[in-house]
């Protein structure tokens, strides 16, 4: 049977540079992700203030921005293929699990780069202080990985309907409130200062959501993207 | 390393989902050990064979037991009416769409190939399907090449934009392209992976003359690469293949 010449990771990589390139050219996902992400934060910072809110609420308010603001962008990459019909293009060109991960990729650096401008304009703006990094970072990565996991793969689901903006939704709250509860949890010991929580219980669980979600939507994924 | 499932020869693979590729764990994982092997196998002749295959959409019936069995340098047209199936047929062929009825394998050194491993086999030149109007007609070429590891050269992709009439106009975005060159663009990001299995739906579309030239030459040439489809309703290209079906009787 043909098979390429070049490795995995490198056809991966393809399709990432790909659609690094084309995003860079039309701002198609970024301006959806970053526009609501900015107008999100500008409203909760004006009408809110700095300080003064408890920690519970700040990291709901914080998950929630990053959340929805996710919600309107990450479906864009399968979304663009279907609408300008070069879902099929690559349908024939790549290997299903290649498409899965390079997809993945790409939403993993879109959310990626959109936490590295939103988090210090959040901390900033809300005059937020985080006492343990660590653990604040290792639960915006692993909650980034489940959150992109489960997204690539509903995305491939809705860029074959025709309702995509309500059904996106729909589908990604269900799937998604499981990761946000320990998220929101976990990010709350780390804006409170005096909390002892080692908040290891959340992050075990973060991880558990990103391993499963991520093998999951690796076997499921050519399921949805060949029927 | 590159390798596929033993288990897929018309079965569904041990571990119920799909051949691992790369995962040397699974006892049914068959190292492919060479490129040179890769090449080779890439001239193996391809056999497409239906049995019985049955598409209808509710009560529109596409076709109904369809059975035929093309070697290389078979050439099979797909004649009829608009509206008759002939999209949906090569839909069928290029593994797009599953059949209601009957199989479609594709047997390869002997063996069937696993429908997901279909597209290494199989180009489509279709007017529902599109390249990328954000990159240049080389970038396009270079992404196929890259994505599905058929390892070209820069060179050997340029060469192709020459073969199809885009010469000099590789660094310009397919945005800026009339439609007559996006169809010749096809035609090129088709020729790619040297495709044992050519499918070409409506294949003069927005062509002119230079441009049919251009399509005569490639269905010529995939006589000693492998099968070609043409689907149409022009009766003159029709006659350039050896065999027909009438679709919508």
């Amino acid at each position: 049977m043909p098979t390429g010449k070049s490795s995995w990771a490198a056809k991966v990589l393809a399709l990432l540079v790909k659609d690094l390139r084309t995003e860079y050219r039309t701002r198609y996902a970024v301006s959806a992700i970053f526009l609501f992400a900015l107008t999100t934060l500008a409203a909760v910072s004006f009408s809110l203030g700095a300080g003064g809110l408890p920690a519970h609420y700040l990291s709901v308010l914080f998950w929630v921005i990053l959340f929805f603001s996710a919600l309107s962008g990450l479906a864009q990459s399968f979304i663009k293929e279907a609408e300008a019909k070069t879902a099929t293009t690559l349908q024939l060109a790549a290997d299903d699990d290649v498409v899965y991960f390079g997809k993945w990729t790409f939403n993993l650096v879109l959310l990626l780069g959109l936490e590295v401008f939103v988090v210090p304009l959040f901390l900033i703006l809300l005059g937020v202080e985080v006492s343990r990094w660590g653990l604040f970072t290792a639960a915006v990565i692993l909650g980034s990985v489940g959150m992109v996991s489960a997204t690539t793969l509903i995305a491939s689901v809705i860029a074959a309907a025709g309702v995509r903006g309500a059904l996106f939704s729909v589908l990604s709250l269900p799937v998604l409130l499981p990761l946000l509860v320990p998220l929101v949890q976990v990010t709350e010991y780390c804006f409170s200062p005096g909390v002892m929580e080692s908040g290891i219980t959340e992050i075990r669980l973060l991880a558990a959501y990103a391993g499963v979600a991520t093998t999951g939507g690796w076997l499921l994924f050519p399921f949805v993207w060949r029927e | 390393m590159v390798g596929e499932c033993r288990q897929l020869s018309g079965k569904t693979p041990l571990c119920g989902f799909f051949a691992f590729r790369g995962c040397a764990i699974c006892p049914y994982f068959l190292p492919i050990m060479a490129t040179e092997t890769n090449n080779a196998s890439l001239k193996d002749d391809p056999t497409l064979v239906l049995e019985k295959v049955s598409k209808a959409f509710g009560p529109r019936r596409i076709c109904s037991n369809v059975s035929l069995e093309l070697k290389t340098g078979d050439r099979l047209a797909v004649v009829g009416p608009n509206g008759s199936g002939k999209t949906t047929f090569l839909k069928l062929l290029s593994g797009l769409l599953r059949p209601d009825g009957g199989t479609i394998s594709y047997l390869h050194s002997g063996r069937p190939l696993d429908r997901g491993s279909w597209h290494r086999l199989v180009s489509l030149v279709a007017p529902d399907l599109a390249l990328y109007d954000e990159l240049t007609a080389l970038e396009n070429l270079r992404f196929v090449n890259k994505i599905g590891g058929w390892g070209k050269t820069g060179a050997e992709l340029i060469s192709l934009l020459e073969d199809v009439g885009l010469k000099g106009r590789e660094s310009d975005l397919l945005a800026t392209f009339s439609s007559g060159m996006k169809q010749r663009m096809k035609y090129a990001a088709a020729l790619v992976k040297t495709p044992p299995v050519l499918l070409l739906d409506e294949p003069t579309a927005s062509l002119d003359e230079s441009g049919i030239v251009v399509f005569r030459q490639v269905i010529e040439k995939q006589r000693s690469r492998g099968i070609c489809i043409l689907a149409t309703n022009d009766p003159q290209e029709a006659r350039l293949a050896d065999r027909q079906i009438l679709m919508g009787r």
